[in-house]
């Protein structure tokens, strides 16, 4: 195996990007949900993330079945359906240093998990929140999802009647500060939207439409492989510049670009987003926009992708908490056990 | 009648003697009223003046309207049960009075509102009434205060009728206003008033009277929730998910009013993280996570959320992760009896989680094991990497109850087998290998570590079934069995380190008696009764689940054992039956689910009742 990797191929950590690599997938060939995986391991080896601080969780389906197949390094947790969210709130509040990256599909968020999906949100959870979102139930053998095609039709179920829910709009609702819509066939963009979540603090929802091939594969779903193809429109190119990244800053040509075309969204920590127009206008800053223009894509059928909203982070929750600096999970029995006298002042006050 | 329930009435037929701090009253109001200031006002004047004392609250599902009823025992004798006849009546609540004032025995008092101008329809009882309106109107009381403090007139009455020091009820409203001035004084005021009137108008002609004693001295009085949020404070917890549920909100919220005490003094910032979630999955899932993570994790709650935390429960046990969970019982589903109290969720708390678990169940007795489970209890979790669900009840957790100050734990904080960076290069280094679930030490219990440890074997993958010992995902059945036959190891393992039963044993008695949690003052008791008719009974209680072999020696060396519980299926019956599989004749359930504390009259009447026989 050694033998077979190019030489000098190593990031700021020293690993290969064999070394972010997890167990053999175990999902259909060709399921939209191992490109996923396949960038989130790239964008790991790529940005140098120390995997040792990150915690992989899911809840139940095949998507949920992903953080086995990325990140062999990292601690992982695949809870039960639709629950991830509660899990990384704790586990999260436990350990704030913990890089929370989280996995789920359109059923486990879009249904059974929907309250969770909303509440986490609400509380700023410091996470990557990843839909894997193929309007199906993958795992339970192709049941409509409720992000399902209204009007479309799968052999065993009929017709779906409903109207489709849209998680990016929910979560934009729900007050994340980050959410974005992606493709798993449009890899590069699904990279850098990883590059700038992982960077943002607070709760980022990745919304990433990915084709089951076995159940919901069909051109005329639009979660399909070639609707996707055929239709996407994507909003901007999108890449993160780390802080402190100022010549090259000024190397690029503004004047090449129309004013409005390029947007540059700071981030807390002084790197930032910079966004290049290739698709309608679209200021992600703005959540009345953001809001306007997802209402468009619903009503018009459009395939839009891209950063949809972006707001300066809110406290997360364990800052809200007003919690100590040191992680709980690793303070001292001295912090954590009041002491005799303590107890003793108390008990005199209620004799 | 029972004859256990009523030695004030035989004294005052058959002698005509002063009745001293031997009789209990029962004060209805409507609920919402405010009248629990004045019940507690009460118990801590008596609890002051050193006589043995407990106050029960019989309280309805209602915020403000629903007929109440607040029970006072005073026992020279330190009994605590809950008696079920009361001598004296404090009937304030108009639409319960003629119930109340026919439940009276004979020779008993009623004290109701003058301005009522009730008929003395009862010759064999006595009558005071007290100018209720008249009393509160001679103050400046601002109207919404004014129904809250009609029910300090009832302390004052009480207090010059049965002999409690006036100064002692002004001292129990000092404490528990916490020191403020203002609302002592306008509580105070009327309690005055109405004393003085009754000094000036009533003729004492009942025969109960309080006198001090010193059986009060040094001991504390406190509700079983707040000793458990107390004893979960002490006990290191770091994170508290919970979903308000009555009868386990008060422990949270003992929580949260005692924070300071986790308030790192050198930042300013707290170490526990409590976070009210949107329903009690959630509780739970964030208790899991946290536990997983290194946290010490809790959270608390009754009959209908537990239903709601059955998932993860069964997750965290088939997982491996440590989490405390309090049940305070009640009664049935959200809307039967959700304030009346039960013992009805051991079965369901025991084997909770699909597939084959039984769980770690704690079940305190008492307010002192409120506090000593609520660190204990998390010592156990890390140290077999498990659920601990800790059963108490309405009746334990929201009643007062007096007790010994708390013991300081006496050992350090259990944390369990964690391999930190170090331990596990060691580990490594020794072994040549670390795989999760693999049980090095034979004792079922693998060595875990937490997510962050810097170490590139460090990480693990988490999930309920399917995996084998090096936590790899696995369908092999091969790799099941072995698996459940460590977790059965573990379980086995687990009897050794709960806490064990408290026994009372004599080889001579044939008769034994085994029973849980709150019955304790009832079944205590009851036994006095029966051994002062000759039916002399040994006692063991249980005070967790799995059972030991004392338990299963105490069944089998008894003619009979009479397993008393608050439940209407004998459910702790059910449960020993499995866990004393050899028993066929010796075990006879005695179970009463009324929602009402378990009181000695019913024990001691039923145990009579197939004794006899
Ligand atoms: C409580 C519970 N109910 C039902 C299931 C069965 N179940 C497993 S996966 C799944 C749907 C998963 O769909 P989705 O989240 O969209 O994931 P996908 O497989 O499509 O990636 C269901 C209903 C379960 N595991 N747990
Ligand atoms: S069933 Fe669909 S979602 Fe599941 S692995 Fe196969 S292609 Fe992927
Ligand atoms: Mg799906």
């Amino acid at each position: 195996m050694a033998a077979n990797r190019t030489i000098g191929k190593i990031n700021a950590l020293g690993l290969t990007r064999e070394d972010y690599k997890g167990g053999k997938s175990t999902l259909c060939p060709g399921c939209g949900h191992d490109s996923i995986s396949n960038q989130i391991i790239s964008v790991a080896y790529d940005v140098g993330l120390k995997q040792e601080n990150v915690i992989k969780l899911s809840g139940i389906g095949c998507s949920s079945k992903t953080p086995a197949y990325f990140l062999g390094r990292s601690h992982a947790f695949n809870a039960i359906h639709g629950r991830m969210p509660s899990v990384a709130t704790g586990a999260t509040l436990a350990n704030h240093d913990l890089v929370a990256i989280g996995v789920s599909g359109d059923g486990d968020s879009g249904s059974i998990g929907f309250g969770q999906f909303k509440h986490l949100i609400r509380r700023n959870v410091p996470m990557v929140y990843i839909i894997e979102n193929n309007g199906v139930y993958g795992l339970t053998k192709g049941q409509f999802s409720a992000t399902a095609d209204a009007g479309q039709v799968l052999k065993y179920y009929g017709r779906n009647e409903l109207p489709p829910i849209d998680l990016a709009l929910e979560a934009i609702i729900g007050g994340a500060t980050f959410v974005a819509r992606s493709f798993s066939g449009h890899a590069e963009q699904v990279r850098s939207l990883l590059k700038a979540a992982l960077a943002h603090r607070g709760t980022a929802v990745i919304d990433i439409i990915s084709p089951c091939v076995t159940f919901n594969n069909t051109p005329t779903s639009s979660k399909s492989y070639d609707y996707g193809k055929a239709h996407e429109i994507a909003l901007h190119e999108i890449e993160l510049i780390p802080e402190g990244f100022v010549p090259e800053r000024e190397e690029i040509n503004i004047q090449d670009y129309e004013e409005g075309q390029i947007i540059e969204v700071e981030m807390h920590d002084g790197s930032y987003i910079r966004l290049k127009k290739v698709g309608p206008d679209h200021d992600p800053r703005s959540r009345v926009q953001a809001m306007e223009l997802l209402e468009k894509a619903g009503t018009e059928q459009l395939f839009l992708t891209g950063l949809l909203y972006y707001e300066e982070p809110r406290p997360t929750l364990g800052e809200t908490l007003n919690l100590t600096d040191t992680p709980l999970a690793h303070l001292p029995e001295h912090k954590l056990r009041p002491s005799k006298e303590a107890l003793d002042k108390l008990m005199q006050g209620l004799m | 009648m029972g004859v256990i329930d009523m030695p004030a009435e035989s004294q005052i037929q058959e002698t005509g003697k002063p009745i001293v701090n031997d009789f209990a009253f029962m004060v209805a109001t409507k609920n919402g009223s405010g009248s629990q200031t004045s019940n507690m006002a009460l118990v801590r004047a008596l609890f002051k003046m050193g006589i043995p004392v407990n106050g029960k609250n019989l309280f309805p599902s209602n915020i403000k309207g629903l007929p109440t009823w607040y029970t006072i025992r005073v026992s020279k004798d330190g009994y605590t049960a809950r008696r079920a006849t009361t001598e004296i009546a404090i009937a304030f609540n108009e639409s319960t009075a003629a119930e109340d004032i026919a439940s009276l025995p004979s020779g008993g008092v009623c004290i109701l509102p003058q301005e009522w101008n009730w008929g003395h329809t009862r010759e064999d009882i006595t009558y005071y009434e007290v100018p209720v309106k008249d009393t509160v109107k001679a103050f400046d009381i601002p109207t919404e205060r004014r129904e809250q403090v009609s029910n300090m007139v009832y302390v004052g009455v009480v207090a010059r009728l049965f002999d409690i020091p006036l100064e002692l009820t002004r001292e129990a409203l000092v404490d528990q206003f916490g020191g403020k001035e203002k609302p002592v004084t306008m509580n105070y005021q009327v309690i005055e008033a109405a004393y003085n009137w009754a000094a000036e108008n009533l003729v004492k002609s009942d025969r109960f009277h309080f006198a001090p004693m010193d059986k009060t001295k040094g001991k504390i009085i406190i509700t079983g929730n707040e000793a458990a949020a107390l004893g979960a404070l002490f006990g290191g917890v770091t994170v508290v998910a919970w979903y308000p549920i009555t009868p386990s909100t008060s422990l949270v919220d003992a929580i949260i009013e005692n924070r300071h005490l986790r308030t790192d003094p050198d930042t300013g910032k707290d170490t526990v993280a409590i976070m009210q979630a949107e329903d009690e999955i959630a509780a739970a899932g964030a208790i899991v996570g946290a536990g997983w993570a290194g946290a010490r994790a809790m959270t608390a709650t009754s009959g209908p959320g537990l239903s709601l935390m059955a998932e993860f429960a069964g997750l965290a046990y088939f997982a491996e992760i440590p989490i405390v969970i309090w049940d305070v019982t009640r009664m049935g589903p959200s809307t039967g009896l959700p304030t009346r109290t039960s013992q009805g969720d051991i079965l369901f708390a025991y084997f909770i989680g699909h597939g084959d678990t039984r769980q770690i169940c704690l079940l305190p007795g008492s307010v002192e094991e409120c506090f000593e489970f609520g660190w204990h209890a998390f010592d156990l979790a890390e140290q077999f990497q498990t659920p601990v669900i800790v059963l108490s009840d309405l009746d334990l957790g929201m009643n007062n109850w007096m007790a010994e100050p708390f013991t300081y734990p006496d050992r350090p904080l259990n944390r369990g087998k964690v391999l930190d960076k170090a331990a596990l290069e060691k580990f490594i280094a020794e072994k040549g290998e670390w795989y999760r679930y693999r049980d090095y030490d034979k004792d079922g219990v693998g060595y875990r570590t937490l997510p962050g440890t810097d170490h590139p074997r460090a990480a693990y993958f988490t999930r309920g079934t399917g995996h084998d010992d090096r936590a790899v995902y696995s369908e092999r059945s091969d790799d099941w069995v072995e698996n459940m036959a460590r977790l059965h190891r573990k379980f086995e393992n687990a009897r050794g380190h709960v806490p064990q039963p408290v026994v009372d044993y004599d080889p001579s008695r044939k008769i034994g008696l085994i029973s849980y949690g709150s019955n304790d003052p009832a079944v205590c008791e009851a036994r006095d009764r029966l051994a002062a008719e000759g039916i002399e009974t040994n006692y063991l209680r249980i005070r967790a689940l799995p059972t030991t072999q004392a338990v299963h020696d105490f069944v089998m060396n008894h003619e009979r054992v009479y397993v008393i519980e608050n439940n209407f299926d004998g459910q702790l019956c059910q449960v020993l039956r499995i866990e004393v599989p050899e028993d066929t004749t010796h075990m006879r359930s005695l179970a009463l689910g009324d929602g009402l504390p378990m009181t000695p009259k019913w024990i001691y009447e039923n145990v009579k009742r197939y004794e006899d026989k």
